[in-house]
């Protein structure tokens, strides 16, 4: 099978801080994580004619443009969902690997702190989606309302199956806490935690305490892909894109895969990592360093279920006491601090720590960091990207 | 009742769509019902409008056996709607023909909801026009 390895570099990011109020429009802070991504590769707005956003998001790639100054887009395009990230990164690269463009931008700017935001469940119709028609017709009426509610019904039945005991999941979001608190960017700089903090948080939706769960930021990021033939004349040595794909499967819904015969099995994110170690023609054990989507401390472990980590059931023990999944460990998660430790903008600061790692540029860099995993999408639509040097 | 509603606020009633339809029309009649494939037999639920083994557009809706065991459950803290009031636990239903169905318990306290608890189906009625598929443990 033909693919898109080795074809396309990430040559640019764009990160912006994470505030709960940062008093601007969308638009203005994707152009902002764009100007930043355009400035690290050393390219211009006259170098774009590719771009991705995500469904969502109210900063259009129309208004991008006019605001941006871009005059030579001729491709463009979406995705939704949580595995936006790396599916967005994939769509962009196909498009490059293609021919379609020659330089892509791929951007998300979301004010959820501050929550000045357009209605991100309409469609442009102002019609509902399916996938949110299910939300309102058989689960809002039993106020299964929030995302909280939706993973803590899937953390109940894998706790129950695979004998799981209470506070197992803190170990994650202390791994990630203490990583971000080393990350001059994360909102929780210098704010470590402790299982003890973890075991005085308040329950939300058990068996989710309020630490379990990922806060919500204003925040905005951007990268830049291209061929590898421009990326030599770029500023950092280019980041290879050796692997991407997306999953969806029957059942696949936001967060509440709930009919189907397993529901903690994340199929979607198997799917996904089945193509992606095949089309980067590597294994899990070739892997240094993992940015995993821990929008909820149980996925992290179903994540590393389903990409073949680890068996079925044990990912809790391979997250262990943290000692696997720190930095300096088997397999370093989310050194930057992913959602729970850096902050919150749908897995595109995962992304953004992926290709820093691989630049070796990171705050906390993994040694040898070579070849990495940015997983987008768990108990929902995924996405996933195997970079490399 | 483990959801105490806040009759002053909306309650939450489904949005119905032509493929729920029928669901919903039969919960008013306090009958619950699942979608059957036509040709080959296969249930479904939440409805949708092809049979996903045989392709089938052809749908009938076959009568639930209402009984079932609690699959999963999630209690939450606090509201996120101020018509229904915290606390109150959300149950995930397997019932006895393998079907899936998102709930609430009735005449339960939240913390004596478990899984594997065996439940049969009743039918809450909120207002004059919604009834909503609950259930109760049976001994």
């Amino acid at each position: 099978m033909k693919s898109i390895k080795n074809k396309v570099a990430i040559v640019g990011i764009g990160l912006s801080g994470f505030s709960k109020d940062c008093k601007k429009t969308e638009l203005r802070m994707a152009c902002e994580a764009i100007k930043d991504a355009l400035d690290d590769a050393g390219l211009t707005p006259r170098d774009i004619d590719g771009m991705i956003k995500q469904t969502d998001d109210s900063a259009d790639e129309h208004a991008i443009t006019s605001a941006m100054g871009m005059p030579n887009l001729t491709f463009y395009g979406e995705t939704r969902w949580a595995g936006a990230p790396c599916g967005m990164v994939m769509q962009a690269a196909t498009g490059v690997a293609a021919g379609a463009c020659h330089t892509a931008v791929i951007y998300r700017a979301v004010n959820g702190g501050s929550g000045l935001r357009s209605t991100p469940s309409m469609r442009s119709s102002g019609q509902l989606s399916t996938a949110d028609l299910l939300h309102w017709a058989f689960h809002s009426p039993f106020g299964l309302m929030t995302e909280q509610g939706a993973v803590a019904m899937l953390a109940e039945r894998y706790m129950y199956e695979y004998d799981i005991k209470k506070d197992q999941f803190g170990p994650i979001t202390v791994t990630c806490r203490q990583n971000g608190a080393k990350n001059p960017n994360s909102a929780y700089f210098k704010k470590p935690i402790t299982m003890k903090d973890y075991k005085e948080s308040k329950m939300v939706t058990d068996p989710l305490r309020a630490l379990d769960c990922y806060e919500k930021f204003d925040a905005a990021a951007a990268f830049i892909v291209t061929t590898p033939e421009r990326a030599k004349y770029l500023n950092h040595p280019p980041v290879m894109i050796l692997g991407a794909a997306q999953g969806s499967v029957p059942e696949t819904e936001n967060m509440c895969g709930y009919y189907r015969d397993d529901v903690t099995g994340l199929p979607e994110m198997a799917v996904m990592g089945k193509r992606l170690f095949k089309m980067a023609g590597v294994k899990p054990k070739d892997i240094k360093f993992a940015q995993l989507d821990d929008a909820y401390t149980p996925l992290v472990p179903m994540q590393l279920e389903a990409l073949g980590f680890c068996k079925k059931g044990k990912g809790v023990n391979f997250c262990g006491d943290g000692k696997k999944i720190k930095a300096g460990g088997r397999l370093p998660v989310n050194t930057a601090g992913g959602s729970l430790g850096e902050g919150h903008i749908h897995g595109m600061n995962h992304v953004i720590e992926a290709v820093h790692q691989i630049r070796g540029t990171a705050t906390l860099q993994v040694k040898n960091a070579k070849i990495g995993l940015v997983a987008t999408g768990a108990g929902g639509p995924a996405g996933g990207l195997i970079l490399g040097r | 009742m483990t959801v105490n509603y806040n009759k002053n606020e909306m309650i939450p009633a489904p949005v119905v769509d032509p493929d729920s339809k029928a669901f919903w029309d039969a919960v008013q009649n306090q009958e619950l019902v699942f979608q059957k494939c036509g040709d080959c037999g296969r249930l479904r639920h939440p409805p949708r409008p092809v049979c996903p083994k045989c392709r089938s557009l052809n749908i009938e809706w076959e009568p639930s056996s209402g009984k079932g065991t609690i699959y999963s459950k999630t209690i939450y803290r606090k509201s996120p709607h101020p018509g229904m009031k915290a606390p109150f636990t959300v149950v995930l239903v397997e019932l006895d023909e393998g079907l899936k169905l998102i709930s609430n318990m009735v005449d339960i306290k939240n913390d004596d909801i478990k899984i594997g608890m065996q439940v049969e189906v009743v039918f809450d009625n909120l207002t004059d026009d919604l009834n909503l598929p609950k259930f109760r443990k049976v001994d």
